[in-house]
Formats: C-alpha cells, structure tokens, sequence
C-alpha cells in the first residue's frame, strides 16, 4: 500500500509535468498543422536559464525570468523561422523545427559543455513534506503538482475566460472568419508559439531539477511528449491532460516493478529450465520494459483506434 | 530501340565505368573507405527518398530498416561462420534486404495507417520501441557492445575473399549501382506513379480506384528492403553492429541527407549523401563544433532552398544550356567573397566560444586557418564581431545584385522561350 501511494503520487507529478508539456505542444498543433520538434528543446532551454539566472539571482527570480525568456526565443523563433518557412509547406515546417532541436541540442553542448550542470532544487523547498507510512515525501514533489496545477488553472481560465483566449479558440477553428473580423491572426499564432514555449520552459525550471539537467534531456522527453499527443488524440487538451496522466502513470510504475515473467509461471507452478530458449526473453522484467511501455502503448492505440483517445481528426 | 533507351544504358555504363574506375583516382586506405561509406549512405538516402521524395512520407525511423538489416546479415555472416549454412558473401546484403523488407511490411502495417504529420510521429515512437528494444534483447542485439562479425568467413571464391577494403568497395558500388537502377525502374512503374499520386492528392489517388493506404504501404515495405541491402553492406564494410545503427540519431542524419540533396528529384538524396558523408568525416577532423554547423546549414537549405541542392543545379540547367552562365559570375563571385568573409567570422566566433569554454587548457589561444586567435583577449572578440557584422551587411547587399542579374537573365531567357 505505501508502494503504491508514493509511486501514485510520483506518477501524478510526473504526469502533470508531462501535461505541462503536450498542452504546449497541442495548442501549437492544433493551431498551426505544425508538429513542433524543438518544443522539448524549450523545455531542457527553461532548465539551462534558470540554472544560469539561478547561479546569480537564485531559484526565486529564475522562475518567472527563464520562462519569459523561452517563451521571447519562441516567438522568434516563430516570426522569423517557421513565417519564413511556411510557404514551403507542412514537411519543410516539421523539418525546421527538426532541425532546430538539433541546433538548439548543439548550442547547449558549446555554451554548458557535455555533462550534466548541478542545478539544484532551492534550499527553501529542500525539506519532507509529509511522512506517509514509512517514506519521507520531499517538499519539492508537492511544489512541483502546485505549480503544474497553478498553470494548469491559469491555462484554463486564460483560454475559456478572457478575450484573447476567445480569439485564440476562433483562431483555432475559423482562422479566416478571425482575420475578417479585424484580429491578426499570425500575431495570435505567434502568441500561442510563445506561450507554448514558455509552458515547455517552465517544465523545464521544475523539471530540471527534480530530474536531471543535461543536453540528453530534450531527447529523452521529447518522444514521450508526442507519444503523449498521439495517444491523447492530436489537438485534444483534454486528452493530452487523460494522456500524460496515464503514460506518466505507466513509466513510473513500470520502472518501480522488478518483476518478470518468471516470477509469475513459478508462482503459478511452472518451471522454466536454465537451458530454454526462451529463459531470456521470460525473465526480462517489467523495469526492463519501462522504455519500451509508452511506445508500445502508442502502437496499440493506433491499431485500435487511429485518431487517439479524444482525437477528433484522422490527420 | 528508342533513343530514351540507348541514353539510358549508356548513362548507366557511364556510371559503371565511373565507379570501377574511382578507386583508382582515390587508392588510399582513408578515401576509400570513405567511398565504401558514401556507397551504403547512397542506398540509404535512397530508399529514403522513396518514402519522402516520391511517397510523401516524412519518416523519422527509416535507420530501424537499415539496422534491423544490418543485424541479420552480421548473426547470418557469424551463422555461416560457424558452419551452419553456407550462402555466399556476395549475396549478403540480400539477407538485409529480406530482413528490412519484412520488418517494413511488419511495421509498416501500422504506420502507413496514417499520412502526414501523424504518420512522422508514428515513425519516431516506432524507431524509439525499436532502439529501446534493441538494448532489452541483448542476445539478438549484443546490448552496448554490439555484434562483432566476420566478413571473411566465405573463404576465396574466385580470387574475392572480402579481406582487402578494395574487395569491399566494389562489393558496395556493386550492390549501390544495383539498388539505383531497382529504384530509379520503381519510379517508372505504375506503382511508382501512383506513389507521386497519393504524395500529391491522396483523394483523388482513392477516386481513381486505388487505396492510398496499401501504396504507401508497398513503398514501405520496397523502401525497407532497399534500407536493409544499405544495412548489410554497413555490417560487411564495419564487420560490427551497434544498437546505435538503428537509434534516433541514425534515422535524423538520412533525413538530413536526402533534404539537404533535394528530394524532389530523383539523383537528389545521392548529392546529399556524397556531400553529408564527405562533410562529416572532413569537419570532424577540424572542429567539436562541426555538429553545430551541420545542423544551421539543413536550416539554411530549408529556409531559402527547400529544394535541395539538386534544386539549385536545375534551376540553373536553362541558363547553362543557354549559355548565359558567365553572365551570372560577377554577381555571385561578388556575393560569395561576402559570404566567405561572414562565414569565416563566424566559424571563428563558434570556434572562440568553444575554446573559450574548454576550461582545462592552459592557453586558450588557437590556430584558425593560421591565424592565432586568443578568447581570452577582447580585442579578438570585438575584431570577429566586426567582421562578421561587416560580412553580413556586404552579403545582403550583394544578394540584390545577385537578384537583379538573376531576375534579367530569367526576364531574357523567357523572351527567347527558354524557360
């Protein structure tokens, strides 16, 4: 049972960490057709400027400063990168933002070099929360859900309550019928670029730290991110939000579990032989398997059902 | 026999020729491995292109083929080794072919479900299942290590044992003219066609009585067998396999190289391959920072030439055939000094950030094309920085001459009906 709530409660940061990142992602996509790669680039950026701004003006500051900073570098990067490239088409789009993970990867190796930075979690946050059972469960986790949750709320209200996330919502459906109003809607597009990336920025300011800061990190979770979007539905915020929940759910389980298939034939009263075949393949664990779960869920879904979880559009 | 027909087996004897006769020109040990190289990278881009270029299938897991072919011909190389069975070394690659033939129909069976944007995501989720897969299983895979084989185990069939680099190089242009002549003859059939047709209008591909799922499913699956030949040959030429031959990295470079070679043509991904190959084993030697130049010279081709390089070199066919050419050189030796004088004060700025960052040398002063350049100093800063920002306002300035001779020659040509 204590397994079970701290892994639960460890999956639901992590999860919302996730969201914070597929939100960014699907608002881009399903305003602009375009699947931004770089988005986790933004997020390992969020978490090399606050380690910078950290390094002088301490955790606080570099919250709020390394956010706005990605999301002023998103902005550009939209009115003179993907403006530029969007008269070649979608495929050149994608491939842009491809080719910017890659640059952005390498900017990091010149600037912070190839091992990981000790960005740090803040000493004011650095203590036990609450004991449950037995386990001591940090401060830091706990922050972690409260920003998430914060944004998430921030989120909701700003895109269902206020008069730009109005316009942002027609945007996303009638882009023509907006303009004719007198809105500008490549201004909108980029708002929603910058915002994105400010949302993958401050995941990155939280992530960072709780995790690990290196410039493997955009890699390791970019995937994950678009295995999140595709099985929550493409530009689904609802299913991207059930989406993160679940693979956040399904990683940190699946790690946390050191069992196999063997354990499971002797507890049922089957033996396997040393000398089989097959021994290896029967005692691959189920942490064993932790990478391969999100993508092998993600294939499933598609067999299943190809628009996703809450996917209104085939493509 | 038509005239198309004659041009094109002299064309292709041509090409013959021409890779029979390269080692000759290029007989050190370094080029000639570099050649090995360019040949498999050639199949590679290729068999790319045929989902990119010709399918519209913007694929981020195509190395998943060619490693997956790569392995099987090294365990079918170590099988062979052991005596189990015999094949012939020759015919390997067709092992990798089969292989990545069967893992496209496999896979593909998913992925091509869906087109675009989805399809590209789906490809990067199968290539990570893939390359995570590949570190789970290590009796198939051999874990970090890889597997080791043995391209020699044939023994000497009439004088060809694979030892000698030069054996192995014309195995490769061998196998490499072959799977360019297989896939240039797809590109001519209907299936080809309709694989232009489903790129272009998926709709209408359905109206005309075709279903543009199983075209792009076929083209996998033929796409696939191309990559796993390129594979096999990789496991003869290296005679090791890694996990990373089928990892992420691997399917990014081959989309690198068909987009910087152009895939709207055909020959294009064989420029970007030459080019890419060539530019990674000559840059690596120089600079840490050649990854970082690499990647901002794709986003310069897919900001102003989406086309590729193939692009550039048609659009200036016309003017070439037209013999107009040297009416374009003064604009662009004018604007490529500029260039060079921008991109020089750049690569010295990276490569003075870069040693400025390297903190456990002693003197931060280095060589750069000569010239002794110091981070540690300002005056060297300021110097670069002036330059660059000089270089870069001559070459904007100098791309409107470009612009205008360009735009006169086109407005003339078009009176003569050339274009």
């Amino acid at each position: 049972m204590e397994f079970f709530l701290v892994t639960l409660l460890n999956s639901l940061s992590y999860g919302l960490l996730l969201f914070m990142l597929s939100s960014g992602l699907t608002l881009i996509f399903s305003m602009m057709g375009v699947l931004n790669f770089a988005h986790a680039s933004f997020y390992m950026l969020g978490a090399y400027f606050a380690y910078q701004t950290g390094l002088h003006a301490g955790f606080w500051p570099a919250l709020f400063l390394s956010p706005l900073l990605v999301g002023a570098l998103g902005a550009l990067t939209e009115r003179f990168g993907l403006r530029t490239v969007h008269k070649f088409g979608h495929v050149a789009e994608l491939l842009f933002t491809f080719g910017l993970a890659y640059v952005i990867e390498e900017i990091v190796h010149l600037i912070w070099g190839r091992a990981p930075v000790d960005y740090r979690i803040p000493a004011g946050l650095d203590f036990t929360l609450f004991t449950l059972y037995t386990t001591q469960y940090p401060a830091y986790r706990g922050f972690m859900m409260l920003v998430s949750v914060g944004m998430l709320a921030a989120l909701y209200l700003g895109l269902t309550r206020t008069r730009i996330g109005l316009v942002i919502q027609a945007s996303l459906t009638h882009p023509d019928m907006v303009e004719a109003l007198g809105h500008n809607v490549p201004r909108v597009f980029m708002l929603v670029f910058a915002g994105g990336a400010a949302l993958a920025g401050l995941a990155g300011v939280i992530g960072g730290n709780a995790f690990i800061t290196e410039p493997g990190m955009a890699a390791a979770v970019g995937s994950i991110v678009f295995v999140v979007v595709v099985f929550g539905g493409m530009g689904s915020l609802t299913g991207a939000f059930i989406a993160s929940l679940i693979i956040g759910a399904l990683q940190t389980f699946s790690v946390a579990l050191d069992y196999s298939m063997l354990d499971l034939l002797s507890k049922i009263g089957i033996s396997v032989s040393p000398q089989s075949a097959w021994r290896g393949l029967w005692s691959i664990t189920i942490s064993q398997t932790a990478p391969v779960m999100p993508y092998l869920l993600m294939v499933l879904m598609l067999i299943v059902r190809p628009r996703g979880l809450m996917g209104t559009r085939e493509s | 026999m038509n005239a198309l027909a004659s041009r094109r087996i002299i064309f292709w004897a041509a090409a013959l020729l021409f890779f029979a006769l390269l080692p000759l020109v290029f007989s050190q040990g370094f080029a000639l491995s570099m050649l090995s190289q360019m040949g498999i990278a050639i199949i590679f881009a290729l068999s790319y292109n045929m989902l990119l270029g010709q399918t519209g299938l913007l694929s981020f897991g195509h190395a998943v083929y060619f490693g997956l072919g790569a392995f099987f011909c090294a365990h079918a190389l170590n099988l062979v080794g052991a005596g189990k069975f015999w094949f012939p070394v020759t015919l390997m690659p067709l092992v990798g072919g089969f292989a990545g033939m069967f893992f496209g129909l496999v896979l593909g069976f998913v992925t091509t479900r869906r087109a675009g944007t989805p399809f590209a995501m789906i490809s990067l989720g199968i290539a990570e299942m893939v390359a995570a897969s590949a570190l789970m299983f290590t009796g198939f895979f051999g874990g970090e290590g890889g597997i080791a084989t043995d391209r020699t185990v044939g023994g000497k069939i009439l004088g060809i044992s694979y030892g000698p680099q030069i054996q192995v190089y014309y195995l490769i242009a061998g196998w490499c003219l072959l799977s360019i002549i297989g896939m240039f003859a797809i590109t001519q059939t209907p299936l080809g066609r309709m694989a232009n047709a489903v790129r272009d209008n998926p709709e209408r591909a359905k109206f005309i009585g075709y279903n543009p799922t199983r075209v792009r499913w076929l083209m996998m699956t033929l796409a696939g067998f191309f990559a796993g030949v390129g594979g096999g040959l990789a496991a003869i030429n290296y005679e090791i396999v890694t996990a990373e031959t089928l990892g992420v990295m691997a399917s990014g470079n081959v989309v690198l190289m068909a987009f910087i070679g152009g895939i709207g043509h055909f020959w294009g991904p064989i420029i970007g391959a030459v080019l890419v190959t060539l530019l990674q084993s000559a840059l690596s030697n120089y600079t840490q920072a050649w990854l970082l130049y690499f990647g901002l010279f794709f986003l310069v081709i897919i900001m102003f030439s989406p086309g590729g390089i193939a692009n550039l070199v048609t659009l200036h066919k016309p003017v070439w055939q037209a013999r107009r050419f040297k009416r374009l050189v003064p604009a662009y030796s004018l604007s490529g000094a500029a260039g060079l004088v921008m991109l020089l004060a750049f690569f010295a700025l990276i490569e003075m950030i870069y040693h400025f960052e390297a903190r456990e040398a002693a003197s931060k002063a280095f060589s750069f094309f000569g010239v002794m350049l110091d981070p540690a100093q300002t005056t060297f800063w300021i110097g670069t920085l002036v330059m660059f920002a000089a270089g870069m306002a001559m070459f904007y300035a100098t791309t409107r001459v470009v612009k205008r001779a360009w735009n006169e020659l086109t407005a003339e040509l078009q009176i003569k009906g050339a274009v």
